[in-house]
Order: structure tokens, then C-alpha cells, then sequence
């Protein structure tokens, strides 16, 4: 005898504990299984791509941070990028390095907090999410160090950075660095080899590459569905050529692996930290651009980065005017949602969070 | 290994061959195809080995005013290349172009996007509506006619 | 006139209450120095379950924050500890909300419900030497009849409150709870078995070498099994806060969900003390005459303690795997338990039929080593059932970039 069992719709979000921020998705459950998923989105939309196109170059800097605020220095990189690439210009090396290195403590900072909030919706009571955050404060501060903020950092700019480093940020980076593996091997003692959290996410919502690639993801998810596909490394921007690193990829394509994927990527980062403490070497930080940036009018520019959360991309056209005529952002939260369903039909709603925790949005960025 | 990005005289070459004449125009970096194909020739160079062009990277929109241009950014991630396509929509009204949905499924949200803030149509988009902003808004926010 | 308690009355053997009555008795008569007692008793009762779940409150936070590198809450008074206060004042004075379309009677009345299992339950534990209100000779069958209303609670909760998310909690609560009373009940088994009684009072006399020395496999066993039934982590899916909000209680407010927390944490409290009495040796220790209640205090301290290091360190199970835990591991452990016990009482025992301190020892050292084979083998069984499909590693090779892979 089967029991006739109704469908039942249920609004997760805008304000749920842990939709990371104001997402919302209408699921429809048959007993605690997904049938149907509708994503929701706008809640945060604050229309920065028409803002972008109101300001002047050098203002659009501040309107990045507020993107991914998890990751703002990669964002302002990326951005910067684009607009380098719209003058024809270089920065110098020391900026270079500069960038590098603050967007790789950025990365950490990152994926610090998607490793603990990613645990944390696995039902870890914040013991996880707090040991990220300890090291995250870290991190802040060196920021604070570097150019007065936080999170909401404008450190870069077109043609360079803001501001060399003070002296004592160097001494205050190594001894960062040499905590934090400390207590990142805390972190991954704890996590990395979790029985109950293997079983919650070994095998749980795969992507296959195929799908993966089809449906545009990109970042840490793409990774882990087991394509070697890192901007970083394919088309190397600032001074990720002179840098060695390894690039982790999954093989069994489920939550465990994006997890995995993440925690390996902090190691990556701390190399590359390493390396670009060594070799960076004095001398300008910015050129010296004039502070109206006027690029040739039907210029146009795609800089794109390896954020932490996927590629971030802005595509910026010139008409010769002071601000972009358009400024589109590629925003790596927004396309790696496109797996969503794919992501949850079929496994339950326990799986659901932690499945939409193992692709880490950002809604910052997702809505824009 | 870097990037070999594809000029704009390549695509088009590649595109004309294929579907010849519907590759209007092109400078460095892309080339302009018909609106009314752009389908056609994402699907080209999706399955052709030739560009296999598996990833989109992004669609996006721009206001000339006059005209709308759609831009696709590719990249192969076999071949370690990328192009840029681009599709002129003139007028401003009811405007319409062809989804790549069925092809790359990346397509889905950005295409809504770019209906909800540019007011472009996508038929064979299964899911056309507003994404950002809410449904029975007027207008679409990203036109330079809207203040 | 002086009233005198029979010797036979289960009420006998409570010095405060047999004092309080003889005292009463004195000048009212019997029947209401019988009342005046048991209400005296019953004051302190609900009060120290009540305070007790506030210190708790208290306590978990501060020692999930020590855990988590925070400091807790730490403003209110020395060490914070006037924080329940405050959290509870300020509880008291919000609106008194109900969901529209919920249903209002049984809505109002499950706090009551949640917070009355807990009091009665604590009727039968010694706090130290003859305290226990009612040295009651089915102690323990008392307690698991008594706590299972709990679960009728939770489900007229998830139920009344009109809300889909409390549904979910209150569905996820029902089967947890009815799955693992079924392993709790059969390791009490166990101990019933080698104290030879079910009340808490012999129980607890019958510990020469605590239980959990004893009998390991019902120590795990109840520990694991109490933490599912009080939605404790890692069994918490009840209220799994990232997933389903809170859970049955998610539409509850106020004074009404000051009192869910209390019957929350009190219960705590309540289980830690019954674990204590059960398998650690209650209020026995050194001077346990006079220092019985610190011994006792101290014990339930340690398993609070247990619980809220749990709540810290593990994740949350998914509720298909909490299932297979109860039936798959906790079922068959409990057995495996109860039939050793079984062979072991059966062939340790003397003429007289009690098992002295030598044997208690030896079934300690059986035990010890049944607990670890057991544990290694059900472990092994049910890894393999619940680890599920896993696919065969597959990548797309980018050439020329260096990569790891996952092990």
C-alpha cells in the first residue's frame, strides 16, 4: 500500500538563517525530498551597473567593494584590470605584487568564511565558522594596515594601488603567516577528516564537468567537478606568472570535494603569499595616471580575474566620456547558481543547504 | 599555457564559412553576426571541434541608443581560446533575439537580466522573466533613456 | 497531635519531606501537613529545574564560547551569570504572539506540556542521600513513561503552529524520538539488570564501581540515544537551525518560548542528573553523608558538560542517517549489551543473589573489550551503508598546469 502524500511548497528565504543573505528559493518538497526548485533573486539589487555608469573611473573603484563584500580586494583587482586594459596601460611591478598579495590574503579571507559557513549549515554549532573567523580578523587588520578599511577596502586602483604598504604591514604579514598555519592546521584537523561531515557531503549533489562547464560555473565549483580550469593560471594577470602554485581539482564532483577544493586553495594561497613576499621588490606603487581617466571612445575591455567565488568579469565599453559607458560585471555568485537545480532536485532538504553553502554565494553579488 | 584569443577576422571567417553571409562585420577582437542567427552560430561553435567553444563566459548588453549590441564572450576550454561574438538589434521597442539557452545553459539568468534591465526579449527562453526586479515594473532600468 | 509517615509510604525515605510534614503535623492535621510538605517539595523541585536551566543557558554559552575562541556573555553580573535574568526579562515582556490560523488551545498548552515531563521526572532521582521526593520501586520505568510526552509536546507544537517549517521539525522530532527510545530503554535494560531494582535509590547503592564502568556499551549507548531525544547535537534535526529555522518552535515567542528553552535546557539538566544517578554513582563519593549533593552536583556537571562539547564540535546528521544510527548501530549495540549483561549477571551471580565488588570488576573488564569489538564491528557494518554512491574519479585534463588531486 502506497500513501498519497501531497507536494508542499515552502519560501525558503529572503530571511532564512542560512541563505547567505537575502536569497530565496521556492522549493517544492514531497515529505522532506526536493521536486521542484525556483530561485528568487533581487532583494539586494542595488543597480551598481547603472551606478558605475555615473561616476567616473576611479570613483567605480568604491561600488566593486560593495559586490562581494567578502572579497572586495579581488573585486577592485578585477576592475582595475578592466580599466588597464581599456587605457592600454601597465601597472608597475611593486603594485603587481602588491595585488597579488592582498588578493590572495583577500582569497583567504574568502574561503575561510565559506568553509565556516558551509560547516556551519552542516550543523556544526559555529566552532568551525569562529576558527575561520579568528584568522578572517587577522586578515582585516592587515588590510586595515594597508589602506584604513575593512571589508569596503578601494585599495586598488587603475594604473596600480592606492598606497605602498606601511613599514610595520610586513612584519605584521609574517607573523600573520606563521599563525595562521597554526590555525588553519587547527581548522583542517577538525574538518578535513570529519566522519559525520563526510557522510553529509561525500557523494551528496554532483555536478559532472560537462554539466558544470554547460551551465557556466566557474571557481572553486568548477574545480571540484573536476575541470583543471583556473584563470589564474590560463591567462595569468598581475603577478600570478611569476608565482608557483598548484591548482587542487575534485574527482568525485559532490559538496565534499568543493569543500575540499577550498581548503586546498587557502594552502595555495599562503605558497603564493610566500612567493610574493620574496620577490617583491621596492619601487613605484601607481602610475601616474591622471585622476579623470578618459579612455579612446569605442574602446572596449573584458577583465576578468580568478575571484574566490568563480570568474569575475567586467566588461567595460569607453565613449571617450569620464565614466564607462557601460560597465556589465560578470558575477561568478550569480552563474554558478544556474546549477541550482541540478543542484537539488532529488536529495533532501538537509542536503539543499549545504549543497547551496557548498557553492558559496555571495547575494552582494548575485543581485549587484 | 596562455589564452589564444580568436580576432574578430578569424570568427567571422569561420562563421562565413558555415553560414555564409551572416557574419556582417568585424574589428580585433569580435565579430558581428546576424541577430536572427545568433542560435545557429552559438551552436556552431559549440559542437564544431574546430572552436568547441563549451563556455560562456558571459552575455551582455549595450545601449547605443540607436541600436542594442548583445555581446557573447567564449572561451574553449580544450582549445585554450576565446572569442567575442557580437549581434546589432536596432530599434527600441519590442525588441527581440534568439536565447542560447538550449545551447549553453549559463546563458539562463544573464538572459533574464538582460531582459529584465535592457528590455531584450530571448525567444526559446523557457523562463523569460524578470529577474532582478520585481514582476510589473516599468521600464527597463539599464537604457540610457531611463533616468 | 503529631502525624507519623508510614514506613512502607514511598514518601518515606525523604528526609526534608518527612521533616517538613512531622513539623506541620505538629499543629494541622495530617492531611494538610501531607499537602504542605509535598507542595514544599515540589517548590523546590520546579525551582531547582527552572534554575538549573537557567545556569545551564548560561553555562553552554559560556563554555561554546570558550570553545569558539569567543568570551561569551559576560556583562551581567560576576562571570555573567545574571544573564538568564535578563534574557528571561526581557522574554516576558515581548508581545505575546500566535500565528494566525494556528490552533490556539493546543498552541498555548505545549509549553506546559514541554516543562511538566521534566519537573515530574526529577521526582525520582536522589540529589543525595534520601532526597528523592518519592523513592518510587519502578523508578526508571517512570522516567522513560514520563519523558515520552515529550514527544506528544513537540508534535501538537509542529502541528499548531500552522507553520510548514514547524511541521518539518515536528515530523524529523517524532521519528528521532521514537527511534531511539527503543535503544535507551534497552540499555536501562542493563542496568536495571545488575542493580537488581529499578529504583534510582538502590540504583545508586548497587554502584560500587560506577556503571559506565560497568556496562560502557549502555553508557554510549544511553548517552547517544539521550542526545537524539533531546535534540541534541549531533542529533538535532528537530531544530536544525541552518535548515528548518527552529524547528518545531519556530513560531513561538515570549513567555511561550521562555519556557520551551526552559523545558530545552532544563531538560538538559534533568537527563545529565539521571545519567549521573545511573551511571556514575549519583550522590556516592567520599563523605557522601554530608557532601552527597555536591557529588551528584559535580557528576551532572560532567555530562552537561559532555553534551555541550558535543554540541560544539560535531556537525548535524541527516535525518535518514540518524535513522540508520538508531536501528543499524544503537539497536544492535544495546542488544549485544543486554545479552552479555544477561550471561554475565546469570553466571556471576551468588547464592544470594548479589554481585559483589569482585564481580562487578570482572564484568567491567568483559565489558570493556565487548564494547570495543562491538563498536569496531557495527561501526564497520553500517559505514559501508550509509557512505553512498560515490562515482568513479573522472577529470578533464587542461594540459600544462600542475594540479592535485583529491586523495
Amino acid at each position: 500500500m502506497t500513501i498519497r502524500t501531497e507536494p508542499m511548497t515552502v519560501n525558503v528565504g529572503p530571511q532564512h538563517p542560512s541563505t547567505h543573505g537575502v536569497f530565496r528559493v521556492r522549493i517544492t518538497f514531497d515529505g522532506e525530498d526536493i521536486v521542484e526548485v525556483e530561485p528568487v533573486f533581487g532583494y539586494l539589487h542595488r543597480g551598481t551597473e547603472k551606478l558605475a555608469e555615473e561616476r567616473n573611473y576611479v570613483q567605480v573603484v568604491t561600488l566593486t567593494d560593495r559586490l562581494d563584500y567578502t572579497s572586495s580586494m579581488i573585486n577592485n583587482q578585477a576592475y582595475c584590470l578592466a580599466v588597464e586594459k581599456l587605457l592600454g596601460v601597465e601597472p608597475p611591478p611593486r603594485a603587481r605584487y602588491l595585488r597579488t598579495l592582498t588578493a590572495e590574503l583577500q582569497r583567504i579571507a574568502s574561503h575561510l568564511i565559506a568553509v565556516g559557513f558551509f560547516v556551519q549549515e552542516l550543523g556544526a554549532f559555529g566552532t568551525p565558522l569562529m576558527y575561520g573567523f579568528r584568522s578572517r580578523e587577522r586578515i582585516l587588520e592587515l588590510f586595515e594596515m594597508l589602506c584604513g578599511a575593512r571589508i569596503t577596502v578601494s585599495y586598488m586602483r587603475p594604473g596600480g594601488v592606492f598606497a605602498d604598504a606601511p613599514r610595520d604591514f610586513w612584519p605584521a604579514l609574517n607573523r600573520f603567516l606563521e599563525d595562521f598555519e597554526d590555525e588553519f592546521a587547527e581548522m583542517e584537523q577538525l574538518l578535513l577528516e570529519n566522519e559525520i561531515l563526510m557522510i553529509r557531503t561525500r557523494g551528496v549533489s554532483p555536478i559532472p564537468p560537462e554539466v558544470a562547464i554547460n551551465n557556466s560555473v566557474s571557481g572553486p565549483v568548477l574545480r571540484a567537478s573536476g575541470v583543471n580550469w583556473d584563470w589564474r593560471k590560463q591567462e595569468p594577470y598581475d603577478a600570478y606568472d611569476q608565482v608557483e602554485f598548484d591548482v587542487p581539482i575534485g574527482s568525485n564532483w559532490d559538496n565534499y570535494d568543493r569543500f575540499w577544493v577550498r581548503i586546498q586553495e587557502v594552502r595555495q594561497s599562503i605558497r603564493i603569499i610566500k612567493q610574493c613576499i620574496a620577490q617583491i621588490e621596492p619601487g613605484p606603487v601607481r602610475l601616474d595616471l591622471p585622476l579623470v581617466l578618459r579612455p579612446e571612445a569605442g574602446r572596449e575591455a573584458y577583465g576578468r580575474v580568478e575571484a574566490s567565488k568563480g570568474e569575475l568579469g567586467f566588461y567595460l565599453v569607453s565613449d571617450g566620456g569620464i565614466s564607462p559607458y557601460r560597465c556589465k560585471i560578470r558575477s561568478p555568485s550569480l552563474i554558478n547558481l544556474t546549477v541550482i537545480e541540478r543542484l537539488l532536485v532529488g536529495w533532501k532538504l538537509a542536503d539543499m543547504i549545504v549543497s547551496l553553502g557548498s557553492i558559496d554565494i555571495n547575494m552582494g553579488e548575485v543581485d549587484r | 599555457m596562455p589564452m589564444r584569443p580568436l580576432s574578430g577576422e578569424e570568427l567571422a571567417k569561420a562563421v562565413n564559412q558555415e553560414y555564409p553571409g551572416v557574419a556582417v562585420d568585424y574589428d580585433e577582437v569580435s565579430a558581428w553576426i546576424r541577430p536572427n542567427r545568433i542560435h545557429a552560430v552559438a551552436a556552431f561553435l559549440k559542437d564544431s571541434p574546430a572552436h568547441d567553444f563549451q563556455f560562456l563566459n558571459s552575455v551582455s548588453a549595450v545601449d547605443y541608443v540607436e541600436y542594442f549590441d548583445l555581446v557573447y564572450h567564449l572561451t574553449s576550454l580544450r582549445q585554450q581560446s576565446s572569442a567575442v561574438f557580437k549581434a546589432r538589434i536596432y530599434g527600441r521597442e519590442d525588441l527581440r533575439a534568439p536565447s542560447v539557452y538550449s545551447v549553453w545553459r549559463g546563458a539562463d539568468f544573464q538572459e533574464r537580466e538582460i531582459w529584465d534591465l535592457m528590455g531584450i526579449h530571448f525567444e526559446g527562453h523557457p523562463n523569460m522573466k524578470r529577474i532582478m526586479l520585481w514582476e510589473g515594473f516599468e521600464g527597463h532600468p539599464l537604457r540610457k533613456d531611463f533616468l | 497531635m503529631s502525624c507519623q509517615l508510614a514506613s512502607d509510604s514511598i514518601l518515606y525515605a525523604n528526609g526534608i519531606y518527612r521533616l517538613v510534614y512531622e513539623i506541620v503535623g505538629v499543629v494541622l492535621p495530617c492531611w494538610v501537613a501531607y499537602a504542605i510538605a509535598g507542595l514544599v517539595f515540589a517548590f523546590i523541585l520546579v525551582n531547582a529545574v527552572l534554575l538549573g536551566a537557567a545556569v545551564i543557558t548560561w553555562g553552554e554559552r559560556r563554555v561554546l564560547g570558550r570553545f569558539q575562541n569567543r568570551v561569551g556573555p559576560n556583562r551581567w553580573g560576576p562571570f555573567g551569570l545574571f544573564q538568564p535574568v535578563a534574557d528571561l526579562v526581557k522574554l516576558l515582556t515581548k508581545e505575546d504572539l500566535r500565528p494566525e490560523g494556528s490552533d490556539r488551545v493546543v498552541f498555548s498548552l505545549v509549553p506546559v506540556l514541554m516543562v511538566a515531563p521534566l519537573i515530574l521526572m526529577t521526582a525520582v532521582v536522589p540529589f543525595a542521600k534520601n532526597t528523592a521526593l518519592a523513592s518510587l520501586n519502578v523508578g526508571v520505568l517512570f522516567i522513560l513513561a514520563v519523558s515520552s510526552i515529550t514527544s506528544v509536546a513537540i508534535f501538537m507544537a509542529g502541528w499548531s503552529s500552522n507553520n510548514r517549517y514547524a511541521m518539518f521539525g515536528a515530523a524529523r522530532a517524532v521519528a528521532v524520538l521514537i527511534s531511539y527510545e527503543i535503544p535507551v530503554v534497552l540499555s536501562l535494560l542493563g542496568v536495571v539488570m545488575v542493580a537488581a531494582s529499578m529504583s534510582l535509590g538502590t540504583i545508586v547503592a548497587a554502584q560500587a564501581l560506577p556503571f559506565f564502568l560497568v556496562q560502557p556499551l549502555a553508557f554510549f549507548v544511553f548517552m547517544a540515544g539521550m542526545s537524539a531525544e533531546l535534540n541534541r547535537s549531533p542529533f538535532d534535526v528537530a531544530e536544525a537551525e541552518s535548515e528548518i529555522i527552529a524547528g518545531y518552535h519556530t513560531e513561538y515567542s515570549g513567555v511561550r518560548f521562555a519556557l520551551i528553552q526552559a523545558a530545552e535546557f532544563g531538560g538538559v539538566g534533568v537527563v545529565a542528573a539521571i545519567a549521573a544517578t545511573l551511571f556514575l554513582g549519583g550522590w556516592s563519593g567520599p563523605w557522601s553523608e554530608y557532601l552527597g549533593w555536591l557529588w551528584f552536583l559535580i557528576k551532572t556537571g560532567i555530562i552537561v558538560f559532555l553534551f555541550i562539547w558535543f554540541r560544539a564540535t560535531y556537525p548535524r546528521l541527516r535525518i535518514d542517517q540518524i535513522m540508520a544510527f538508531s536501528w543499524k548501530f544503537l539497536l544492535p549495540l544495546a542488544m549485544v549489551n543486554l545479552v552479555v549483561v544477561t550471561l554475565e549477571v546469570f553466571l556471576l551471580r551468588g547464592d544470594e543473589g548479589v554481585l559483589t565488588h569482585t564481580d562487578l570488576a570482572i564484568m567491567a573488564a568483559i565489558n570493556l573489550a565487548v564494547t570495543a569489538i562491538s563498536i569496531a564491528v557495527f561501526g564497520n557494518l553500517i559505514k559501508d551503508r550509509v557512505t553512498f554512491r560515490t562515482r568513479q574519479p573522472q577529470q578533464v585534463v587542461v594540459p600544462g598546469v600542475s594540479t592535485i588531486e583529491v586523495s
